[in-house]
């Protein structure tokens, strides 16, 4: 047997080393392969960018027509399509984000999963380079949409693009964990429609992208502080449009500044990756 | 050294046992065929030898680590083809390894020569960027077996690696495994339920209801159902019949005109037989104890060559029309 064939074989320091190494390499080259697959997917491209895009137009300017004067009262002067254009960014990354995740789906019923699973890397590196690249990409797909900025009358500069970015990117990697950990447990695609229906889509809804978060029912009031994308949708819309349409969610009479929803965004980050890595590590 | 070692291994699902009381060795080098029909515990076995799942009981080594407590040595030291393909068929050929590299830690100045060299051994060097979606059900196998033995494995295991193929596909595809075993004298511990296919392996062990109920070489076992068959058609019968038992022997059984002979080594015996005899011959037949005849008279049953899974199949054909909506 030559030296080239004895893999990790050798000092316990030295095949400790070798293992960080290949997790290291494990969770780049998983982030690599998603970003690759996105670039390669031009109908997925297009679509992501025209759904959003249709939501815009044909949601904000219906609405803008139906309900003028009621909304022209709670927004001030600024217009329906500019007050959702925030939660349609929110809406592509949460979509793409949780999509990226459902892919695991998709890879254990064509049998790359396991490729994945057999490998001698941890599954705390599986789940982070999933999570790091679904978030890479939506943050991607979010940011693209903010090229429309300037045509709904929103001034951009450097520094507020990068604080947009890094938004997009911890609510994206929050989502993408949520996603793993539904993924990891999912058996079908078909069960995943149900998680579409019952989940995602009331995220979305309840997430303050469509109307503001102030005078709601009692009951709804609890839900949406409950909803993970409502701390990215309220700093994002602050950032874009200003304090007056976005004055921090409530939470016992104080209101969140963006720092705060970006921790309570990474804390259910945090949360979701450490149930993922176990739902992971269940799996045989 | 053994590559390969288990010892007493078992393997249930709730009442099922499907791996029961398993021992066997693998010597370093080897080709070691796994036989069976459908469900018999193949692969079962080699998920449990792979690190895929835990054993229920009893101990398995694989390149000397222990498949429970030390899962990634285990896992750096194995190369896997599965039954089922695990190719990222959105990516190129030479992506999919470059996947594999990273994963399996080779070092970065070695992947790229590692990667052209396997695609040589496997014929997919001139494909390597066309993307795994493209390619046929042969060249796909081609793939996984070259990624498979990417990092430098010391076993190689090839569960069912033909499942699925045709005739002549198959038979390129054992050229490559055996050309792969040459050129890294790699173990290898494959599954089949092709007859043919198990002629290949150095060893086999048949395996039924989760038990081995035989482990030799392909000849020895066939040793054991008993000696080749040759049956000879002459002109003069009658004058055939007594020159043979004169000559070589042997007691002929007369069938009509058909004379039946047991012998051993029946294809070294034919020249000679023709050569000796003193009429004319008209036919001469050889019949060789089959391993399915071995595994017929272990167990009352035959294995049925060819017969795929029905689950197999029917995954593979709701992997064929999910394939559009992906």
């Amino acid at each position: 047997m030559t030296t080239a064939y004895a893999p990790t074989a050798g000092l316990p320091t030295r095949s400790r080393r070798a293992s960080l190494g290949a997790n290291a390499g494990g969770v780049y080259i998983i982030w690599y392969r998603d970003l690759l697959r996105y670039w390669r997917d031009r109908a997925r491209l297009i679509s992501s960018f025209g759904q959003p895009l249709l939501f815009l137009v044909v949601f904000g300017s219906g609405l803008t027509a139906s309900l003028g004067a009621g909304l022209t009262k709670e927004l001030g002067d600024v217009s329906y399509v500019r007050f959702i254009f925030p939660g349609i960014v929110a809406m592509a990354v949460l979509f793409t984000a949780v999509f990226s995740a459902i892919s695991i789906v998709w890879d254990r019923e064509f049998g790359f999963l396991r490729e994945v699973l057999v490998a001698p890397i941890s599954r705390a590196a599986v789940a982070l380079g999933k999570a790091l690249g679904g978030s890479t990409v939506a943050m991607f797909q979010g940011g693209i949409l903010l090229i429309l900025a300037p045509i709904l009358g929103v001034s951009l500069n450097p520094l507020l693009v990068l604080e947009l970015l890094g938004l997009m990117f911890l609510t994206a990697f929050a989502l993408t964990s949520m996603g793993i950990l539904i993924a990891a447990r999912l058996q079908s695609m078909e069960a995943f429609q149900m998680i579409m229906n019952f989940l995602i889509m009331p995220m979305f809804f309840l997430s303050g992208a469509f109307f503001p978060l102030r005078g709601l029912p009692a009951w709804m009031s609890v839900v949406t502080r409950l909803d993970p994308v409502a701390y990215g949708v309220d700093p994002m819309r602050r950032l874009l449009l200003g304090a007056d349409l976005a004055p921090g969610i409530e939470i016992a009479n104080h209101h969140l500044g963006t720092v705060e929803d970006g921790l309570i965004l990474a804390a259910f980050a945090a949360v979701m990756m450490v149930l993922a890595v176990r739902a992971f590590e269940a799996q045989e | 050294m053994s590559s390969i070692e288990v010892v007493d291994l078992v393997k249930s699902f709730g009442p099922l046992t499907a791996v029961d009381h398993v021992s066997f060795r693998v010597e370093d080098g080897e080709v070691f065929g796994f036989l069976g029909p459908n469900g018999a515990g193949k692969t079962t076995t080699i998920n449990v030898l792979c690190t895929l799942m835990r054993p229920t009981a009893g101990r398995a080594k694989v390149a000397g680590y222990d498949v429970a407590t030390q899962r990634n040595a285990v896992r750096q030291s194995i190369g896997l083809v599965f039954q089922d393909p695990s190719l990222d068929d959105q990516l190129t050929a030479y992506e999919n390894l470059q996947f594999h590299a990273h994963v399996y830690n080779v070092p970065g100045r070695e992947r790229a020569q590692r990667i052209e060299e396997v695609l040589r051994v496997v014929g997919l060097w001139d494909r390597r960027d066309a993307v795994v979606r493209t390619f046929s059900g042969g060249m796909k196998r081609r793939l996984e077996i070259a990624r498979g033995i990417l990092h430098h494995p010391r076993v190689l295991f090839l569960d069912e690696p033909t499942l699925g193929l045709d005739p002549q596909t198959r038979e390129h595809v054992w050229e490559y495994i055996l050309e792969v075993q040459r050129a890294h004298h790699i173990t290898i511990f494959m599954t089949t339920h092709y007859m043919d296919e198990a002629e290949h392996c150095d060893r086999i062990a048949i395996i039924d209801q989760g038990k081995i109920v035989a482990l030799d070489t392909p000849d020895a076992l066939k040793r054991m159902v008993g000696v080749d068959i040759v049956t000879l058609q002459a002109e003069d019968s009658e004058r055939a019949a007594r020159e043979i038992r004169e000559r070589h022997g042997l007691e002929p059984q007369r069938d009509g005109t058909r004379i039946r002979l047991e012998v051993e080594g029946g294809a070294e015996f034919i020249p000679k037989l023709v050569r000796d005899l003193g009429v004319a011959v008209i036919s001469v037949d050889l019949h060789r104890p089959t391993l399915d005849d071995v595994f017929l008279k272990l167990t009352g049953r035959a294995i049925r060559e060819g017969e795929a899974d029905p689950l197999a199949l029917m995954r593979l054909h709701g992997r064929l029309w999910r394939g559009g909506r992906r």
